[in-house]
């Protein structure tokens, strides 16, 4: 008897505002006309992926005090795409990155709410905090949170909006016109919430909706995040996507669940992951190494470095060697509004081996760049990339993955039209929805 | 010449309409007020009407009877979904219409406020606008629990209160308008010898600071489609007419009669579009609709009453008196149908033909975006060079 097959979860996440998206290709379109979201909405819905996901960020990135220009810059609002993306989809999940300092719980639970029953109970909401001042100056609060706090508060301000979500449970909307009652109970919507962070009562507006609370989403990684992810959500936006890694991460979330007396199949762990496509193998590697090339244009290399040296670079050329001085010690003041700063914790050590790297290889600073910037999470042909997929979640490293792909709007749909048959045919992944919500699609409790 | 200036209108969309009984008739879809296909079919029947908008009702909490607090009515329509998400699902299924959405500006972020009407513009290639409403309910207020309001005991232009709470709207509206612009709109270069995909020196700043909150900007949407979207107020006193004439395009005022159109003209000059505000129950049999009010009066329990003008009667009766006051000076009107669809139904296919046959109102779409539609210019964006 052979143990039961998995079934993949796949989603799509919108390409981002960092230097992943290839904007310099000519087939890369608008990052903010909605036909670029209904391009890659009606593509991942017409091959049967579990959901879309919105990132979100608050301010636009800046750089030595200047806004980034380097990368895409600009997006629109999270909610209110996703509410138009219900109008032009049926079944496919809409997910979107939320904000838990620059906002209060009445207005978030009562957005996704309304997002939940205008698409017939397709809506996620991925938790995330911040707490720089950098951020806040764009809000009434301004930076009003002590770093410390920030878990703190997104905890207290999900358990808040699921008291709102929760309370109109029990009441029924029945719009019966012979008796003439609307509702079945006078205190519909009826709340009382006070801890450290929120204190807040009275009504909420919204009656419950298809799926009773959105589906939640994680992306923290800390011991924190992990036991936060295990203790309440749906779903975590994981970072591992490697096969080793991602086992290791697997299990380690997996085995929080039971202590708040939750089963296996109650959390999935969706990685991110970026992939290209060949006919060959070989000559996936030859387009990954192209796109990467694209990634990281010189002066784009050139801001890389600036990250460790913590100085200005602008005056070598990113074909040229590395740069002979030293790291600037201090704090690292040059980017701002990112949401993952890359850590580098020791900048000397870092500078001097990836110079030794240069010197050995004959790396350019761009070349350079290229390099430590990794290759792509999936590069193969189609039947490569399935079968990669398929073993990590199969062997317990995942249980799917959140696609990114460089191009806007058209990246996904070579992998629609290319990997998902290949899964089909495996045996692993949908051909037709089963359910309406998105909770069924991920096939969670309701 | 404003008496020959087409008539423009709108509806005002609330539930199953504006008469608290209006769930409870046949023709009703009482169980649909949270689904998206129920307001979409709403707005499509006013765009087939060829209205210039639609204005969709939202609020804080669930609606109530009372002044302030919650009235636990269990008769009414109770419960509501986020008006501005509404107009964002209804976008990609119209095409001409203009969407305008309330957003309560009382205790909500103005950032937040400006990159979602930007994007409703984005996503109806031009077509959005608000209708910016404050909150004096302290019932409100506990919903976030950042400051003490008193209980609202009464309605008093002078209160201090109030007069700050609509200063404080107008602060909140200057910052949204500020971060339409914050973007030029040939901002986005996509440079690939220079590797820039933004021009930054066209990217903005707004730097707000005022009484209640600090604004850095840019925003994070780039400029929407019109510019500036249209903002519309509802007015009746003191200081929404401020606000109107500081931040609005369009105005919605409450005339009972043609003395109180001069007077509230004076009040709001300087606003592009001055709009009364009509409730409407419509029907062909003259006489059937103040019966049908009648009914559903006796349904509710009470007779109904309203802060506009309640209209009982036929849409030719309506075309007169919506044409007598254009002559004083109105631009436009919008209507508060008593009960959807019936009422909807009766503007869109029995007055909008009077007022055509009259050469008062379009018989085709004129213009792709709201703005045009109102025959406003596409602004100047007022960070970029003259």
């Amino acid at each position: 008897m052979t143990k039961p097959r998995k079934q993949v979860h796949l989603a799509v996440h919108f390409p981002g505002v960092n230097n992943t998206t290839v904007w310099s290709d000519p087939r890369s379109g608008s990052h903010i006309d909605f036909s670029s979201f209904e391009h890659l909405a009606k593509t991942a819905e017409r091959a049967k992926f579990d959901f879309l996901f919105l990132a979100e960020g608050l301010r636009l990135r800046e750089y030595a005090g200047r806004i980034h220009d380097l990368d895409v810059v600009g997006r629109p609002d999270t909610f209110t795409v996703l509410a138009a993306l219900a109008a032009v989809t049926d079944r496919l999940g809409l997910a979107g990155t939320i904000n838990s300092t620059f906002n209060e719980p009445y207005e978030v639970a009562r957005q996704f709410a309304t997002l939940d029953h205008l698409s017939d109970g397709r809506a996620a909401w991925n938790v995330v905090t911040s707490w720089d001042a950098f951020t806040g100056e764009n809000f009434r609060r301004g930076g009003f949170l002590p770093a410390d706090q920030r878990y703190e508060r997104a905890e207290r301000f999900m358990r808040t909006a699921w008291e709102l979500f929760d309370s109109w449970n029990g009441v029924e909307v029945l719009a019966d016109r012979e008796s003439g009652r609307f509702v079945s109970d006078p205190a519909a919507g009826a709340f009382t919430h006070h801890d450290d962070h929120f204190a807040i009562e009275g009504r909420f507006a919204v009656p419950t909706s298809p799926q009773g609370r959105p589906v939640i989403f994680q992306a923290g990684d800390s011991d924190g995040g992990r036991e936060f992810a295990a203790a309440t959500a749906d779903a975590i936006f994981s970072r591992h996507g490697e096969f080793t890694a991602g086992q290791a991460f697997y299990a380690d979330v997996k085995g929080r669940l039971a202590r708040y007396g939750r089963e296996h199949e109650d959390l999935l762990v969706l990685p991110a992951a970026t992939f290209v496509l060949g006919d060959t193998d070989a000559e996936a590697q030859d387009l990954a190494a192209e796109v990467r090339r694209q990634q990281t244009s010189g002066p784009t290399a050139i801001r890389l470095l600036e990250e460790v040296w913590n100085r200005d670079l602008s005056g070598y050329d990113p074909d040229g060697p590395l740069p002979d001085v030293d790291p600037v010690a201090g704090e690292n003041t040059v980017v701002k509004g990112r949401a993952s700063v890359r850590q580098h914790r020791d900048p000397f050590a870092v500078a001097r081996q990836w110079r030794e790297l240069a010197e050995a290889k004959g790396l350019s600073i761009r070349d350079l760049a290229i390099h430590v910037s990794g290759e792509q999470t999936f590069i193969g042909s189609p039947a490569t990339v399935a079968e990669t997929i398929n073993r990590a979640v199969q062997e317990d490293a995942s249980d799917g993955v959140i696609l990114v792909p460089h191009i806007t709007p058209g990246g996904l749909d070579e992998f629609a039209d290319k990997v998902v048959p290949l899964l089909q045919e495996r045996g692993v992944f949908r051909t037709e929805y089963e359910g309406t919500t998105l909770r069924s699609h991920l096939g969670l409790r309701p | 010449m404003p008496g020959r200036s087409p008539l423009h209108l709108a509806v005002a969309l609330d539930g199953a309409g504006w008469h608290p009984a209006a769930w409870r008739e046949a023709d009703a879809r009482p169980r649909e007020l949270f689904s998206g296909r129920y307001w979409t079919d709403l707005v499509g029947e006013a765009e087939r009407g060829l209205l210039d908008f639609v204005t969709i009702e939202d609020s804080l909490g669930p609606q109530s009877t009372l002044l302030d607090g919650h009235d636990d009515r269990v008769d009414q329509v109770r419960g509501r979904l986020d008006a501005v998400l509404i107009a964002a699902r209804v976008a990609p299924r119209t095409s001409r219409i203009g969407l305008v959405p309330s957003a309560v500006v009382t205790h909500t972020e103005p950032f937040h406020l400006s990159k979602a009407v930007a994007t409703v513009d984005h996503v109806s290639l031009g077509r959005a606008g608000f209708r910016p409403v404050v909150s004096a309910r302290s019932s409100d207020a506990r919903h976030f629990g950042r400051r003490d309001v008193p209980v609202l005991e009464g309605v008093d232009p002078t209160d201090p209160l109030l007069v700050d709470l609509f200063e404080e709207a107008a602060d909140h509206v200057e910052v949204v308008r500020r971060l339409w612009d914050s973007w030029e709109d040939d901002a986005e270069i996509r440079d690939t010898a220079t590797g820039r995909f933004v021009d930054r020196e066209k990217l903005h700043r707004i730097d707000f600071e005022g009484r209640w909150f600090s604004v850095r900007g840019p925003s994070i949407t780039p400029r929407p489609p019109q510019g500036q979207p249209v903002v519309s107020v509802l007015a009746h006193a003191g200081p929404a007419y401020r606000l109107a004439v500081r931040a609005a395009d369009v105005v919605h005022v409450t005339p009972f009669e043609t003395a109180d159109v001069h007077r509230i003209l004076a009040e709001v000059a300087g606003v592009s579009h001055v709009f009364g505000e009509l409730v409407v129950f419509l029907d062909d049999v003259p006489g059937a609709a103040a019966s049908r009010k009648e009914r559903l009066d006796s349904l509710a329990g009470q007779d109904f009453t309203s802060d506009a003008l309640v209209f009982t009667g036929t849409a030719g009766e309506l075309a007169d008196l919506l044409l007598g006051w254009r002559e004083a000076g109105l631009t436009g009107y919008r209507l508060r149908p008593g009960a959807v669809p019936h009422d909807l139904e009766a503007i869109t296919r029995a007055l909008v033909p009077e007022l055509q046959r009259r050469g008062a109102f379009r018989t085709e779409y004129e213009a792709g975006t709201l703005r045009g539609l109102l025959g406003l210019p596409r602004p100047a964006n007022r960070y970029a060079p003259a």
